[in-house]
C-alpha cells in the first residue's frame, strides 16, 4: 500500500508555478528519491506536504486520509517528519534540548522524552555533542541535528531536504549510513532530495525525477539515469 | 452639516500633519526593518529647541525650523550610529531589541525634557496664534492652514530626494534589499544612519509647526510615537502614499468619533482601528506578519 | 534547560531570607514599602518574561493584566461593597480571560506587530476604563480604607504571590509546556514542523503570565486602596518598566526578572531620594533618566541581562581586579 500519494498537485507563487501536476506514490518501507535542477520545485513539493504553504490545486493523501487542508503541527502528529534544507536549528537550546522539544510530541513525561533524546542522540552520533548550544554546531552537525529532531517525533515517513549538501566525504559516508539504518532499523519510510549524485543513487529504491515543477520521469536509479531528459535536465551537467 | 464641515476641515488639516509624522515613520521602518518608539519624543526635542528659542531668544517658531531640524537630524544620526547600528550583529534573545533600545532612547529623552523643562505645559503665543479664517461658521485655523501648507511641500520634498535623486535611490534599494544594495555599493551602514536623521528631520518640522497649535510637555513625546505608528500601519508599511493616507484617516476618525460618537474616546478610535487593520487587512499584512 | 536539581538550595535559602526578613530588622515603613514594590515588580517582570523571554512573544502591553487584576478587585467593590479580597481569586482569573480574548487578535500577529498590537490593547483598555464611569468610577479611581495599617501583612501576600509566580516558571520550564515555549520562541516554523502547536502553547504561555500580572494587580488595589485608570493600566509605568526589569535582569532566565526588579526599585529610590539625602536635592529628578541610560547600557553591552551574562561580567570585573593588581 502507498503511505503518501500526491494527486495532481500545482503550486503557483503569483506568476511562477512552482510545482506543475505533480503526482506521485511512495510505498510503505521504501526510500524514494526526489530529483531535479536547482529551483525545479523539490522543497516546494515538501513544503506542500507538511502544509508550510497550502496547495493552489490537487491532493495530498497520507495513509488514506487526505491532509492537504491540515496544519503543519498536525501533519507531523500523523507521522511525516521533514528535515529544511535551509537547517532550522533552535539555536540558543542545546542539541539535547533540542531533541528533547522534539521528543514530547509522543512523550508526556520529562523522563520520557529524556529517553528517546538519548535514544536519538545515539542513533545520529550526536551524544559527544549534546550539551552544546545547536547555533555553535558546524553545518555537519546542524543538518545531523535536523534529522534527530525530525526522529525524535517518531515519524512515519521522513522528508530528507539535501541532508548531505556540504559535507566531507567522511561525513558523507557517516550520513548514508544513518539514512539507510533509518529505514532498515527504524522502519520509516524516506522521501529523499539530494544533489549528490553518489548518494541518490546509492541509497533509493526508486526515483522521481522533475524539472521546472514538472515531473520527467519515475523509475530506477538504473533507467532514470539512463532517461535522455533526464540526462539533458539535469544530470547532463553534473555528470560531465 | 456645519458641525460636518467643521469636522471634516479640521480632520484633513490634522491629518496633513499626521501624515509627515508617518513619512518619517515609514522611511525608517522600510529601511531599519524596526518600529522607532522613539519617534514622537524626537519631536518632542524639536519642539522644546523651537519653543526655547522663542522664550529665550524670541525667535519665530517659524524659524526656528532651521534650528530644531538641524539639530534633531544630527541627533538621530548620532542615536543610530551608536546605540542602534551596533545591535545588528549582536545576539539576543528577543530579536526585538532594536525596538527596545528606542523605548531606552525616548525614555531618556522625556526624563531629560522633563529635567529641564519641568512637566510644565508650554505654548507659544505669536500674533498668529489662535487666528482662523472664518468661512460661513466653517472656521480655519492660520496656524493649522500654515503646517498642512508646510506638510505638503515637506511630502513633495521627500518625494523628490526619494524619487529623484542618487541618496533616493539608494534608500529605495535598501529598503528593498539590504544585501543586494551592499553588494551595488551602497554602504547600508551610512544608509541606515542617514535615513533615521531624515526620518527624524520630517518630525522635527512637523514638531515646530505644531508648537502654536498644540501644547508641549515632555510627555507629549510617547503620545506622538503611538500616532506614528497607527498611521505607519493604517497606510500599508513603508509606503510613501500609504503614510498620508493612513495620517488622514486617523485624523479624520479622531475628530468625527470626538464629534460624532464620544470625546473621551478620542485617542481609542486610532487604536481601534489600528487592530483592526493589523489583523483583518492580510493583504496589505502579510509582509509584515511574516517578517 | 538542565537537569540540576528541581529547586537548589541557594533558593530555599533566599526564600526563607525573604520570610524572615522583617522578623530580624525592625524596617520602618519606608523600607517596608520598598519591599512591597520589590516583590510587586518580581511578579510582573517575572510574568512578563515568561511570555517573551521564554515564549518570545514581546508584550508591550502587560498593564492590561495588571489592570484588569486590580479592577477585578476594585469593581465589585465600587459597585456592590464585596470586599477587595475576593480578587486575589478573581483578580488571576479576570486577566487570563482577557488574556485569552487578546490572544485571538495579538498571536495573529507576529514580532513587532505583536508588540504594537499588545501596546494598542492596553492603550484601549485604559481609555475605556477612563470613560466608562458607572463601572470603574472613571477618572476619579476606586477608593478603599485597607484592612491593615501594618505593611508586613502585604509584604507575606506579595511574597507569596512572587514564590508562587518564580515557581509556575520554574515547574512549567521543565515540562512539555516549557520546552515548547522555547522552541517557539526560537523559530515558529521549526516548532510546528515537530509538532508544536504553536497558537495553542502561545495561549498557554499568555495565561500563565497573565494570571499572575492580573494576581499582582488584585495585590495592588488591596495594599494601596486606591486605583485608577491612569495607574494601572499606564503604559510606561507598567508596561514599559514590566519589560525593562525583565531586560536589565536577563530575559529568558528565572532569576533575571527578579534581580531587574531589586535594581530597577535601588536605583529609583537611591535618586528619588538624591541619595538618601547626601546628593543635591535636584537628582531627585533624574531616576527615570537614569534608568533609562542603564537600559541602554544593558542592551548594547549586557544583551543577556545581568543574570544572563554573569559569567561576562565576571569575567570583566576579575580581569580588571587582575591588572590592577599587576599596577
Ligand atoms: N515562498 C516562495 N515564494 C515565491 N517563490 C518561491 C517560494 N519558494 C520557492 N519559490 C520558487 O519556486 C521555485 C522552486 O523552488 P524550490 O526551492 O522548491 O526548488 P528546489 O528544487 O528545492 O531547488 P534547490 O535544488 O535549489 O533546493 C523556485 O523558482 C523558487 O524561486
Ligand atoms: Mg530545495
Amino acid at each position: 500500500m502507498s503511505i503518501l500519494s500526491l494527486k495532481n498537485v500545482t503550486k503557483n507563487f503569483g506568476g511562477l508555478t512552482a510545482v506543475n501536476n505533480v503526482s506521485f506514490d511512495v510505498e510503505e518501507g521504501e526510500i524514494l528519491g526526489l530529483i531535479g535542477p536547482n529551483g525545479s520545485g523539490k522543497t516546494t513539493i515538501f513544503n506542500l506536504i507538511n502544509h508550510f504553504f497550502p496547495v493552489s490545486s490537487g491532493d495530498i493523501i497520507f495513509k488514506g486520509n487526505n491532509i492537504t487542508h491540515k496544519k503543519t503541527h498536525e501533519i507531523a502528529m500523523l507521522g511525516i517528519g521533514r528535515t529544511f534544507q535551509v537547517v532550522k536549528p533552535l539555536k540558543r537550546l542545546s542539541v539535547a534540548d533540542n531533541i528533547m522539544a522534539a521528543a514530547f510530541s509522543r512523550e508526556s513525561t520529562f523522563e520520557g522524552a529524556k529517553r528517546v533524546t538519548r535514544e536519538v542522540l545515539e542513533f545520529t552520533h550526536l551524544d559527544h555533542v549534546a550539551h552544546q548550544k545547536a547555533g555553535g554546531l558546524p553545518i555537519a552537525g546542524r543538518k545531523r541535528l535536523e534529522i534527530a529532531k525530525a526522529l525524535a517525533t517518531r515519524p512515519t515517513l521522513l522528508l530528507l531536504d539535501e541532508t548531505a549538501a556540504g559535507l566531507n566525504p567522511a561525513e558523507l559516508d557517516e550520513a548514508i549510513d544513518i539514512i539507510r539504518a533509518i529505514r532498515s532499523d527504524l522502519g520509516i519510510t524516506i522521501i529523499i532530495v539530494e544533489h549528490i549524485m553518489k548518494v541518490i543513487m546509492n541509497i533509493s529504491d526508486r526515483i522521481h525525477a522533475i524539472a521546472y515543477g514538472t515531473t520527467i520521469t519515475e523509475g530506477s536509479p538504473a533507467e532514470v539515469a539512463a532517461n535522455p531528459t533526464v540526462i539533458e535536465a539535469y544530470l547532463g551537467s553534473d555528470y560531465h | 452639516m456645519e458641525m460636518f464641515l467643521q469636522s471634516l476641515i479640521s480632520g484633513l488639516l490634522v491629518g496633513g500633519l499626521y501624515a509627515i509624522i508617518g513619512l518619517g515613520m515609514s522611511l525608517i521602518m522600510g529601511v531599519l526593518k524596526i518600529i522607532n518608539l522613539a519617534h514622537g519624543q524626537l519631536m518632542m526635542v524639536a519642539m522644546y529647541v523651537s519653543w526655547s528659542a522663542w522664550n529665550y531668544l524670541g525667535i519665530d517658531p517659524y524659524l526656528s525650523v532651521v534650528l530644531s531640524v538641524p539639530f534633531t537630524f544630527y541627533l538621530a544620526k548620532f542615536l543610530s550610529k551608536y546605540l542602534l547600528n551596533p545591535l545588528i550583529e549582536k545576539d539576543s534573545i528577543l530579536p526585538e531589541n532594536q525596538v527596545l533600545m528606542t523605548v531606552g532612547i525616548g525614555m531618556v529623552l522625556v526624563e531629560l525634557a522633563r529635567f529641564l523643562f519641568t512637566s510644565d505645559y508650554r505654548s507659544v503665543q505669536t500674533s498668529y496664534t489662535g487666528q482662523a479664517w472664518d468661512l460661513g461658521g466653517v472656521s480655519i485655523s492660520i496656524p493649522l492652514l500654515i503646517a498642512f501648507i508646510v506638510s505638503l511641500l515637506l511630502t513633495a520634498g521627500l518625494f523628490y530626494l526619494l524619487m529623484k535623486t542618487d541618496l533616493g535611490r539608494s534608500i529605495r534599494a535598501t529598503a528593498q534589499d539590504r544585501l543586494a544594495a551592499s553588494l551595488m555599493g551602497v554602504s547600508a551602514e551610512k544608509i541606515t544612519v542617514l535615513t533615521y536623521g531624515i526620518g527624524s528631520a520630517l518630525i522635527a518640522a512637523a514638531g515646530t509647526f505644531f508648537l502654536p497649535i498644540f501644547y508641549l510637555y515632555p510627555d507629549v513625546g510617547p503620545e506622538f510615537t503611538a500616532k506614528a505608528f497607527v498611521i505607519t500601519i493604517l497606510g500599508g508599511l513603508g509606503s510613501t502614499v500609504g503614510a498620508i493616507t493612513g495620517g488622514i484617516v486617523l485624523a479624520l476618525a479622531e475628530t468625527f468619533g470626538a464629534t460624532y460618537l464620544s470625546s473621551g474616546y478620542r485617542d481609542a478610535y486610532g487604536l481601534v482601528i489600528f487592530l483592526l487593520v493589523l489583523v483583518f487587512l492580510p493583504g496589505g499584512l502579510k509582509s509584515l506578519t511574516k517578517v | 534547560m538542565h537537569n540540576d536539581k528541581f529547586i537548589s538550595k541557594s533558593e530555599i535559602g533566599i526564600f526563607i531570607f525573604a520570610l524572615v526578613l522583617p522578623f530580624i530588622f525592625d524596617f520602618s515603613p519606608y523600607i517596608q514599602g520598598l519591599l512591597i514594590f520589590v516583590m510587586l515588580w518580581v511578579v510582573l517582570g517575572t510574568s512578563w518574561n515568561l511570555l517573551a523571554g521564554y515564549t518570545g512573544q514581546v508584550s508591550f502591553g502587560h498593564a492590561a493584566f495588571f489592570g484588569i487584576g486590580a479592577y477585578a478587585a476594585g469593581v465589585p467593590f465600587f459597585l456592590f461593597k464585596v470586599s477587595p479580597w475576593w480578587g486575589l481569586l478573581f483578580g488571576g482569573i479576570t486577566a487570563v480571560i482577557l488574556g485569552y480574548l487578546l490572544g485571538i487578535v495579538v498571536f495573529r500577529l507576529r514580532g513587532p506587530y505583536f508588540a504594537l498590537g499588545t501596546l494598542a490593547a492596553a492603550e484601549i483598555l485604559r481609555i475605556a476604563f477612563g470613560q466608562e464611569e458607572w463601572l470603574t468610577n472613571g477618572h476619579n479611581g476606586i477608593l478603599y480604607i485597607t484592612t491593615w495599617v501594618s505593611k508586613y501583612p502585604y509584604y507575606f501576600i506579595i511574597l507569596a504571590i512572587a514564590a508562587g509566580t518564580i515557581l509556575t516558571v520554574k515547574v512549567v520550564m521543565r515540562r512539555r509546556e516549557g520546552y515548547y515555549f522555547l522552541s517557539i520562541r526560537e523559530d515558529e516554523d521549526a516548532a510546528s514542523a515537530i509538532g508544536i502547536n504553536a497558537s495553542k502553547y502561545k495561549n498557554i504561555s499568555m495565561g500563565l503570565s497573565s494570571f499572575w500580572a492580573g494576581m499582582a494587580g488584585a495585590f495592588y488595589f488591596i495594599y494601596m486602596g486606591f486605583i485608577d485608570p491612569e495607574t494601572v493600566f499606564a503604559l510606561h509605568n507598567i508596561s514599559i518598566i514590566s519589560i525593562l526589569v525583565g531586560i536589565i535582569g536577563g530575559v529568558g532566565t528565572i532569576w533575571g526578572p527578579a534581580i531587574g526588579a531589586i535594581i530597577m526599585v535601588l536605583l529609583q529610590e537611591t535618586f528619588r531620594s538624591a541619595f538618601f539625602g547626601f546628593a543635591p536635592q535636584w537628582v531627585s529628578g533624574m531616576h527615570a533618566f537614569v534608568f533609562g541610560l542603564l537600559v541602554i547600557f544593558v542592551i548594547l553591552y549586557l544583551p543577556g541581562g545581568v543574570v544572563g551574562d554573569w559569567d561576562l561580567i565576571k569575567k570583566k570585573l576579575h580581569l580588571k581586579r587582575k591588572s590592577e593588581m599587576k599596577k
